[in-house]
């Protein structure tokens, strides 16, 4: 073979390729992969889980240890102490131990501004004058709601501050309208964001970063698939709407760490009597969110210090990674609500129950 | 089906891989010789386990016939027959028929004194279904995460192992055998529409040679591959677009559990951008 410039070229670049084949082998997982079936044998749905991984993501997803189970019995909190609005029912030690677990839930350091002064005046207890106690108090009231009437997605694991909180006052995962980037359309009317860069909300894929908007603020139809062949003059789904939707879902898939297949076949996304039942739980929850979103946060954007609002100046809010945290279950399961009957909305006895006060679905 | 005069000269014993004289002889145009036989023989019995598989489940409508692979728990043991062990049997008779047909091509060539690209072509296609049913279930424990045999079954399943990564487009093997499918009917198309050209001039005009064809092609875009070269380029691109596709699928679930637009993060990650 005559040695000439064309040889040295392309040994060159398969010398260059190999180096960078090489360099992309270490981008990717390795065996053994663990999976769970999800459907019939042979439909391919279930998870494929990689579990390295999973002793991960299992040791930052522990829930912290409970405390001693408190004497429902003696005085009510509201009896001996001044000012307790939401958990005046508890009993004295109940309420003590309840605000011991928020502290360490949400302001667990020495820092002066952290341990009870995160939500009280220092030396005045009963005062008012801290925003952060009032958030706190409606917090409690959405607990307590997530508890009970939102059953259908809470199940009987229930939610603790601890739950979205991880010991830190503001939750690690919150969102809120992020500036957009492109000139504003028609659309932008309905949802703001960004698009066509990877977004971490959306699971790196370039989908509209906010389909929060639309439909966990907003209750836009998360539905786009077509029932006739051809547009008609009720099809109202656009191009826009099916991104926001797939914006959604990834947020979905990489929230719970599991993939489309959990909730749905694939082969009809829409189809219920073929869809596994997670999928009714995750309907739910989306409702929930809305619910925590538009009735407990939104109505707080007046007591927030600036620091605490977005760039478009609304409040920091939930979506699924809030609570779940790239866990199928927050915490992997561990039992809340029985842990801690102080975030039980308080007995309602017959003469004082409103009736029509309870609202969202209920599972029993 | 006539015999062409001349084919009877390359009628000649011998150039087999296996057998000697056993089975080298043809009926009417078909060559037999021994991966004849066993071609016959697993294609016979493969397909005799379709039908009674399909017997025992709910439809004859061809299209949602369905036979399955067992489920995960069985692992890569044997399951029984209507969980499972249908399938396991008629992926053995398919792999038989498959592999004996590429040695059949073999002895042909081999008696004809050609060159191995059509039993090696071929064999590219066989590997592509061994990768799905064998490698790939095999380094994930489980013969279930093969796909079933059935129009629609082996459809919903393509679409739900997509959906398990997420978003399969951003899958980069499949990225690359994608665009070499769609090269690789370039490519043909242009091939064929040239020679095409140059044998239908107008009329009274004689055949265009190829010169006239490479002439075009360096008109039009400064390089001509050639009359062989324009082969080679064409097999090129069909044998990778298949090779890349067992590898997305290969890597989809025993190197990569997650979405695959999660992969690109290393790209994200590099310095020159990072912080952007």
């Amino acid at each position: 073979m005559r040695w000439n410039s064309t040889n040295t070229t392309l040994i060159g670049l398969a010398g260059i390729g190999a180096v960078i084949g090489f360099g992309l082998l270490f981008t990717f997982e390795r065996l053994p992969v663990d999976t769970v079936q999800g459907g019939f044998r042979g439909t391919s749905m279930g998870q494929v889980i990689n579990p390295r991984t999973a002793t991960t993501m299992a040791a930052r997803n522990v829930a912290p240890p409970v405390p001693e189970a408190a004497d429902p019995g003696g005085d009510r909190a509201s009896e001996v102490f001044e000012n307790v609005q939401v958990l005046g029912h508890l009993s004295v030690e109940q309420f003590n131990r309840i605000m011991q677990v928020m502290t360490e839930w949400i302001y667990p350091t020495e820092n002066i501004a952290e341990g009870c002064n995160g939500c009280h005046v220092p030396g005045n207890f009963a005062s008012d004058d801290i925003y952060t106690k009032h958030v706190a108090r409606r917090m409690l009231q959405m607990t307590m709601s997530l508890n009970s009437t939102w059953e259908a997605h809470t199940g009987t694991v229930g939610v603790t501050c601890y739950t979205c909180h991880r010991g830190q006052a503001v939750p690690a995962y919150v969102w809120s309208q992020p500036v957009p980037n492109t000139a504003g359309g028609g659309f932008a009317a309905v949802a703001s964001g960004e698009q066509n860069r990877p977004g971490r909300s959306v699971g790196l894929t370039s989908l509209p970063s906010d389909p929060f908007t639309p439909y966990l603020m907003g209750s836009e139809d998360i539905r786009m698939q077509g029932r006739n062949q051809h547009p008609r003059a009720e099809s109202r789904q656009s191009i826009q709407q099916t991104e926001w939707n797939y914006g959604l879902m990834m947020h979905m898939s990489t929230s719970l760490g599991v993939n489309c297949t959990f909730c749905h076949n694939s082969r009809a996304f829409s189809n219920w009597d073929e869809s596994p039942p997670q999928r009714l739980t995750a309907w739910h929850g989306i409702r929930m969110v809305r619910d925590i979103n538009t009735n407990y946060i939104e109505p707080l954007r007046d007591r927030f210090p600036a620091n605490r609002l977005g760039p478009m100046g609304d409040p920091l809010k939930v979506n699924c990674t809030t609570c779940h945290q790239g866990a199928f279950e927050p915490l992997y399961g561990a039992p809340m609500r029985v842990n801690y009957p102080e975030l039980l909305p308080p007995p309602q006895r017959r003469a004082d129950a409103e009736p029509g006060s309870v609202a969202g679905p209920r599972a029993n | 089906m006539a015999v062409l005069n001349f084919e009877k000269k390359y009628r000649v014993r011998g150039g087999t891989l296996f057998g000697g004289n056993l089975f080298d002889f043809w009926i009417g145009p078909f060559y037999i010789g021994f991966f004849g036989v066993t071609t016959f023989f697993f294609t016979i019995v493969g397909t005799a386990l379709i039908l009674i598989a399909a017997a025992h489940g709910p439809t004859f409508n061809v299209w949602r016939i369905n036979i399955a692979p067992p489920d995960l728990d069985y692992g890569l043991r044997l399951a029984p027959m209507r969980d499972g062990g249908f399938w396991q049997l008629i992926t053995i008779c398919a792999l038989g028929a498959f592999g004996s047909w590429a040695l059949r091509q073999a002895e042909i060539a081999r008696k004809l004194g050609m060159g191995m690209h059509i039993p090696w072509a071929y064999g590219t296609a066989v590997f592509a279904f061994f990768t799905l049913n064998v490698i790939r279930p095999v380094l994930m424990g489980a013969w279930g995460h093969a796909f079933p045999y059935g129009i629609f079954s082996h459809l919903d399943w393509v679409s739900n192992v997509g959906y398990q990564y997420l978003h399969f487009h951003y899958n980069p093997a499949h990225m690359i055998a994608v665009s070499l499918f769609f090269g690789t009917t370039l490519a043909l198309s242009l091939h064929a529409s040239l020679v095409l050209a140059a044998i239908n001039p107008k009329k009274g005009l004689p055949v265009a040679s190829p010169e006239a064809e490479n002439t075009f092609y360096r008109d039009f875009i400064g390089y001509s591959v050639g009359t062989l070269g324009i082969h080679r380029v064409g097999l090129f691109m069909a044998l990778a677009a298949v090779i890349w596709s067992a590898i997305c699928i290969v890597i989809s679930g025993p190197f990569w559990t997650r979405g695959w637009p999660e992969w690109w993060s290393w790209w994200l990650q590099i310095p020159i951008w990072r912080g952007l």
